[in-house]
């Protein structure tokens, strides 16, 4: 930087220099620092599992079984039957207020209860709904992950979050086995505020006991949607 | 500005002084050995089904030490990346201008109030007496940190921080402080009594203030993992974001993530993955915070960088299993350290950050066992950085004395040499326990030693009566403890 001589360097100036300093000069380096860091990057071990090792029901049963490890509601539904597994989760859970994304797809809905629409409400408007429903962008069946993305059915992070009964809707072929794979679908997305969920808000803070429901929604139900 | 109350390397008691309070206190010594034993087991149990677990840890490991390599031009491609998304980037050399940054931002959104994650590297620079001095509140939103913060106490662990209360002391402060005279013991009622009193500040304040697991060199984005659901809230809701980041927390890629979210949620909280991971890049119309800021602190992590044997200190992901670990944090807790990071993480880290200055002690608080290595999941290797930062100690010590001649440090470079393989290092451990010896064991050699240092190793071989190594080393007992896990995971899943 070609300051005048008394102006200081910048804390950003300083802190790259150090670093450059600290690490030495790049002996052995090839090409620029940015392709080197490319270079190696691609040179990094990778030998863990990147790929599916289950057949797609087992997949579908481990996710089943992960979700429900962490305390959530989960069924496994046809396409055709979506609509009436919807209204039987609600009133099981007491027909909650609902809120739900722009972007659901036609059809998705039962037409016996009435769902809101979101339209940017405030974080007190937002309070006053009881459940929210959501489509996922991907499920993760190692960890019992379900990721939301800022898509169409998936709305914005402050709807998820609020309200405390999330229903949330998970194709089947969206539903991945490993994370690599998760993460290598998300990618096209990733500047997109995304959401990993792994069952109910939840907290271990005291004496290590899991109690479930601090801040973020404190049900959760699943639904599992198979061709058929 | 009162900085008292809070844990400062630079004025806390040497460890074997403060380590002695710590093991008279029987109730805290309890709390923490319940709170680490059930973490550990958790731990145990989902570990033991990753069968790729092992190539995890060395795909984390080499990953840390490129992108430390090269981190220059990732911190580049992040800021880059970051304000190209509509974010704000700031670069802080010290705690001191980190704190004038944080500060500055928050008044000139004119709130005089603000909420928080959990962030240990806030805790670091003691943001929150800085806020309170300029007429800020800042809201603790963790369970763990609002126990802290409302008993006016000090973290004890990096992921559960307030593991050293049990729920009686919780209820005592809870009932205290939100005047809840029938609050019960439950760990339900207490969590019930947070959401009840932290939900209006939520759907209120306007200015949150965070920190962060990584920063995405390629897209610019933040990563935050938490568990209770109050981190998507301060990362959501606020018109105003500020996160706070060590310079260390960046990664390379976005596909990098997957190497990092395995590791982290079965190392720190032995769940297969925590209730919440939060990505997001810039601002996002109509998503979120319209006004984002990142701080990029350095705080003396370019000096750990230029210490070549030390470096790999800033591999950490802060998953805390080194501290459930430890033989001795398990004793005294963490607040013998006199620093956010205790245990065996904060024996290497602090007196680096501290620049040597201070903390000198933390290095001997250490029985070299090896567990913390054993369980690191980027393979950090505590011990051998430890001797290391112990040579560093004893080389200022004797600065008058002339050149190293002396027989401890001869000692402490054979030890280096067996750390630094861990095949060797397990072998040194089976036969003979050597790698103990040298350092500790009260032959000739290490009385001299002691008398050497006065006040540490003394002092605490005193209160903890260290002899040599047991019979059955912590790793030997753990492996055989982690195998008992497997099975009883696999027929949990069967
Ligand atoms: S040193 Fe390793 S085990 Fe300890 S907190 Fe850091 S990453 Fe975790």
């Amino acid at each position: 930087m070609a300051g005048k001589a008394d102006e200081a360097p910048s804390a950003r100036a300083v802190i790259l220099a150090r670093i450059r300093g600290a690490m030495g000069p790049a002996i052995g380096r090839a090409g620029s620092p940015q392709q080197s860091a490319a270079a190696g990057w691609h040179a990094l071990p990778r030998d863990y599992r990147r790929t599916a090792a289950l057949g797609p029901d087992e997949r579908l049963l481990l996710l089943e079984d992960r979700l429900r490890d962490y305390g959530a509601h989960v069924e496994r539904v046809t396409a055709a039957t979506v609509p009436k597994a919807i209204g039987r989760r609600l009133l099981e859970r007491g027909e909650p207020t609902m809120l739900v994304p722009a972007g659901l797809p036609e059809g998705l809905l039962p037409r016996t209860t009435t769902f809101t629409e979101d339209a940017g409400f405030s974080a007190t408007e937002l309070d006053r709904f009881s459940g929210v429903l959501t489509l996922a962008a991907a499920a993760i069946a190692t960890t019992g992950t379900l990721v939301l993305q800022n898509l169409p059915g998936q709305g914005r992070r402050a709807a998820t979050l609020i309200p405390d009964y999330h229903l949330c809707i998970v194709a089947a072929d969206d539903v991945m086995e490993t994370v690599p794979e998760a993460m290598d679908r998300l990618r096209a997305t990733a500047a997109l505020p995304t959401t990993f969920i792994s069952g109910p808000s939840a907290t271990a803070d005291i004496e290590m006991t899991r109690i479930q429901g601090v801040h973020g929604p404190r049900v959760l139900d699943v639904l599992v949607v198979v061709a058929g | 500005m009162s900085l008292g109350s809070a844990l400062d390397p630079k004025t806390a008691p040497t460890f074997p002084m403060a380590a002695r309070t710590s093991l008279g206190d029987m109730l805290l010594r309890k709390n923490v050995r319940h709170a680490t034993e059930v973490i550990q087991a958790k731990r145990g149990r989902v570990v033991a089904e990753m069968p790729d677990w092992e190539a995890l840890r060395e795909a984390g490991r080499a990953l840390r030490a490129h992108t430390l390599a090269h981190l220059d031009v990732y911190l580049e491609q992040f800021e880059r990346n970051c304000t190209a998304a509509g974010g704000v980037v700031h670069w802080a050399r010290d705690a001191e201008e980190a704190r004038r940054i944080v500060v500055d931002l928050v008044k000139a959104t004119g709130t005089r109030e603000a909420i928080k994650i959990k962030s240990m590297t806030t805790e670091e620079i003691q943001l929150n007496p800085a806020l309170e001095a300029a007429g800020v509140h800042a809201y603790e939103t963790d369970l763990a940190e609002l126990i802290l913060q409302l008993g006016e106490e000090q973290p004890s662990h990096i992921v559960v921080p307030a593991l050293h209360k049990n729920r009686q002391q919780v209820r005592e402060i809870f009932r205290r402080e939100m005047q809840l005279p029938e609050l019960g013991e439950t760990p339900q009622d207490l969590a019930d009594a947070a959401r009840r009193f932290l939900r209006d500040k939520f759907l209120r304040v306007r200015t949150g203030v965070s920190g962060a697991n990584f920063l995405i060199a390629e897209t610019g984005g933040v990563v935050v993992v938490e568990s209770e659901g109050n981190g998507r809230m301060c990362l959501t809701l606020p018109e105003t974001l500020i996160t706070v980041a060590g310079i260390d927390k960046v990664v390379p890629r976005y596909r990098d993530l997957e190497v990092l979210l395995q590791l982290l949620p079965r190392s720190a909280t032995g769940e297969r993955m925590n209730p919440y991971n939060s990505i997001w890049t810039g601002v996002h119309a109509g998503d979120g915070p319209q006004s984002f800021h990142v701080v990029l602190l350095d705080n003396a992590r370019t000096e750990v960088l230029a210490d070549e044997a030390a470096r790999e200190t800033l591999h950490c992901i802060r998953c805390g299993a080194c501290q459930n670990a430890c033989p001795v944090y398990r004793q005294t807790g963490g607040h013998a350290y006199g620093s956010v990071y205790a245990g065996p993480i904060g024996a290497i880290l602090t007196p680096q950050l501290e620049r040597m200055d201070h903390a000198q002690s933390l290095p001997y608080a250490s029985s070299l066992c090896g567990a913390c290595y054993e369980v690191c999941p980027v393979k950090i290797n505590i011990p051998e950085v430890l001797i290391h930062l112990r040579n560093k100690v004893v080389r200022r010590e004797t600065a008058g004395m002339g050149v190293l001649t002396h027989p401890e440090a001869w000692a402490m470079e054979l030890a280096g040499a067996i750390f630094r393989s861990e095949r060797r290092f397990r072998a040194a451990q089976r036969l003979g326990r050597m790698a103990g010896r040298p350092l500790e064991s009260k032959d000739g050699n290490g009385e001299r030693w002691v008398g050497w240092l006065p006040g540490m190793l003394g002092g605490w071989t005193r209160v903890r009566d260290l002899k040599a190594m047991p019979k059955e080393s912590f790793r030997e007992w753990f492996a055989r403890r982690d195998t008992n896990g497997k099975a009883a995971g696999d027929g949990r899943q069967g």
